[in-house]
């Protein structure tokens, strides 16, 4: 036969024999494949990605065969190891970074009978194509509250990756959490237009520091502010993705990890089950991707109920992080008394909230 | 015992012997190495450079090949020119970071136009943009004698800086929600770099490429300029006897260099890439260094290079995910080859000598 032609017929071929019937049946093995931006030792991103595939092999041991890729470049590279993947007969492919999103919506138009799970991007332009997120601003709301309480200096301190929606939504959730317990507090932001550069994310905490700041949270992926702020007494810090317990005797009071394994044994158990469905998920610290990491003694006990409090009011769904009223840094109303901040709201959030100074990067 | 001694002339043979010497010797080191790592060294070795060509996937990945190759090749034939004549462009990552921001800049500046004229002049703009990034260490370097390595190295950080910037700011997709990176140019034919003849991975990229291979061979074995830029590099003296002006070599060369790696990335971003994005540049400009070398400086040889390191690319994801070999294991085995390239490529200019007991 003509091998040139396989990927084309071959894709279209398995959309017609098994498109309806797959969606349907279960499946006694699943081939369950993972892509990685970073390296899983990064004890970060990446790393919480990992633990979430090692949960899955041991939700279902030999009904289940994990394949990874490390350190996959975004974009073009992408496209190809996701179609080697989906040529070697995954079952269903877990992309793992938001640059991912065009390579994922592109391969899988052309295996439409292969799963893709795209990690917090917003395009699913076939069928095959699920979304998956996680409400970390909830966590971030909760270090607010620390951070409000703990600050001496009243300076607050945020270190940005890049000024998209994600980073936004959480600082203005700290903020608003930290304001709540103390009206007097202030913040900095930096931006560091890095997702993982320990050097420069150090800068960036150094920075915060001069500036007097005394408790610093992080939206980048390496352990190097905790680092930093290890150097300066009296200031605290928040371990980010990963628990980061390597500095618990130090800086680091409590932390948010990314949990991604509830998730990824759901997906798989779906499909080893026949109860796949297409899906925008976006679950929180009610549906465990969000966890809180142990706040640590340095916290006073009546702060560290106070948080514990939060997070588990959070999770009851008692308390929303942006409840009313809530205006733009501009001075325009945005939500009203006692409304919550709908979902499509925090997902293009491009706006500060009143209070925050300095600028959005364009 | 053995001795090192300077051979009279360079030797031919080792010339082209080292590549080929230097992959077998990878092979069998790499294979220790990963037998060691628990894994068959034979099927590793047969996953990297036999199924990306032979295998079963060879249908979709010989074609993956070009497209790595692509721009390794393109870049490459540039660098070997100006390190053919001692000037040392460190810095072509930059070059094709601008290059892909000016070509991509002038087609989202017209989106969604649809005209036939739009794709050349995005190519003119990306080459311009490369050219433009390399002037900058060529014209500091005649003027005031600054370090091209340096100068060329430290503006790719600024060119990183930059596409952070185009990709937050003045290229981000305004209808891409806030999220960084550019418009696909997937969804705008008129400015696509798309596939002349896919199953070969065959886009504009590929076909400049080879045609600058073989031009770059026909400028340094039949032009005036080749006959300069060789006769600098191998003696500076005599050059300058013959009316070669260094200055203006310097700028022809990094010229040249820039203006290919901005066409490579400018190729990149409007087809396989297919948007600026804050990660978009991978590197092809460090590895395309090693591609110039492994093809001895040789348009032709380049050519294979490229290729051949296209093969360890593509060969080593696979090898890593059917495998499970770390991503590490295949760098380190990338690494060994320029090693042993240039460990082999001392018998070009020396020789091994027994030498008879107390002359030593």
């Amino acid at each position: 036969m003509k091998r040139r032609n396989l990927l084309a017929t071959a894709a279209m071929g398995l959309g017609l024999v098994l498109g309806g019937g797959a969606f349907a049946q279960g499946m006694d093995h699943v081939k369950a494949c993972f892509v990685y931006v970073g390296p899983i030792g990064d004890g970060g991103w990446t790393f919480q990605h990992n633990e979430g595939a090692n949960a899955v092999k041991e939700a279902f041991g030999d009904k289940v065969e994990i394949q990874y890729q490390e350190s996959v470049p975004e974009g073009a590279d992408a496209e190809r190891v996701l179609t080697q993947m989906a040529l070697g007969g995954c079952n269903i492919i877990f992309t793992t970074s938001f640059g991912y999103m065009d390579a994922t919506n592109a391969v899988a138009a052309k295996f439409p009978d292969v799963k893709f799970e795209h990690a917090t991007g917003f395009k699913r332009d076939s069928a095959n194509v699920s979304t998956y997120n996680a409400r970390f601003y909830e966590g971030r709301a909760v270090q607010g509250l620390i951070a409000g309480r703990m600050t001496k200096s009243n300076k607050i301190g945020y270190i940005g990756s890049f000024p998209i929606p994600e980073v936004i939504m959480g600082i203005n959730s700290y903020y608003l959490n930290a304001k709540k317990v103390n009206p007097d507090v202030e913040l900095s932001v930096v931006w560091a237009f890095t997702w993982f550069d320990p050097a420069k994310e150090a800068d960036a905490a150094k920075a915060l520091i001069d500036q007097g700041v005394d408790v610093i949270a992080s939206h980048t992926d390496s352990t190097a502010p905790l680092a930093e702020a290890a150097k300066t007494e009296n200031v605290i810090g928040f371990g980010q993705a990963s628990d980061m317990a390597e500095y618990k005797d130090g800086p680091r009071v409590s932390s948010i990890i990314d949990n991604w394994g509830p998730y990824y044994v759901k997906r798989v158990g779906a499909l080893l089950d026949g109860t796949y469905e297409q899906a925008d998920a976006w679950e929180g610290i009610a549906g465990g991707e969000v966890l809180i990491g142990e706040i640590t003694d340095r916290i006073p006990a009546d702060v560290k109920a106070e948080a514990e409090a939060l997070r588990d009011a959070i999770a009851a769904g008692t308390v929303h992080p942006f409840t009313g009223p809530i205006k733009k840094q501009d001075g325009s109303d945005w939500l009203a008394d006692g409304a919550t901040a709908p979902d499509g709201d925090l997902l293009g959030m491009m706006f500060f909230v009143e209070g925050i100074t300095g600028d959005i990067p364009q | 015992m053995l001795r090192l001694e300077k051979r009279p002339t360079p030797s031919r043979f080792w010339l082209y012997a080292t590549p080929p010497v230097a992959v077998v010797l990878t092979m069998i080191v790499g294979g220790i190495l990963f037998a060691m790592m628990g894994k068959n060294p034979f099927e590793v070795i047969r996953t990297i450079f036999w199924d990306p060509v032979f295998g079963e996937f060879a249908f979709y990945l010989r074609g993956q090949l070009l497209v790595k190759a692509g721009p390794l090749i393109l870049i490459a034939i540039g660098l070997a020119l100006g390190f053919r004549a001692g000037i040392w462009n460190i810095g072509a990552e930059g070059q094709y970071i601008m290059g892909a921001i000016c070509g991509a800049a002038v087609g989202l500046a017209v989106f969604p136009t649809e005209n036939r004229l739009i794709f050349p002049v995005m190519v003119v703009a990306g080459a311009f943009g490369g050219w433009a990034w390399a002037m900058i260490p060529a014209i500091l370097k005649t003027r005031f004698n600054t370090n091209e390595i340096l100068v060329s190295l430290m503006l790719v950080y600024v060119a990183e800086t930059i596409l952070a910037k185009a990709s937050t700011g003045f290229l981000k997709n305004p209808e891409g929600m806030g999220f960084p990176g550019s418009r696909n140019f997937s969804s705008f034919p008129a400015a696509q770099n798309s596939y002349i003849y896919e199953p070969l991975g065959l886009h504009w990229g590929g076909v400049a490429a080879l045609v600058t291979g073989v031009l770059a061979y026909i400028l340094l074995t039949r032009h005036q300029a080749g006959f300069q830029i060789r006769l600098a590099g191998q003696a500076p003296r005599a050059a300058r006897f013959h009316g070669v002006s260094p200055a203006r070599l310097v700028v022809m060369c990094m010229g040249i260099s820039g203006a290919l790696a901005g066409l490579a990335g400018m190729f990149e971003v409007t087809g396989p890439a297919g948007q600026i994005s804050i990660d978009f540049n991978s590197g092809y400009g460090f590895t395309a260094i090693i591609v110039a070398f492994l093809g001895r400086l040789n348009p032709l040889g380049i050519v294979l290079a490229g290729f051949l390191m296209a093969l360890t690319y593509v060969g080593g994801e696979m090898a890593s995910t059917n495998l499970g070999l770390p991503d590490a294991a295949i760098q380190v085995f990338q690494g060994m080859l320029l090693f042993f390239l240039l460990a082999v490529d001392v018998l070009t200019n020396y020789r091994f000598r027994l030498s008879m007991g107390a002359k030593a």
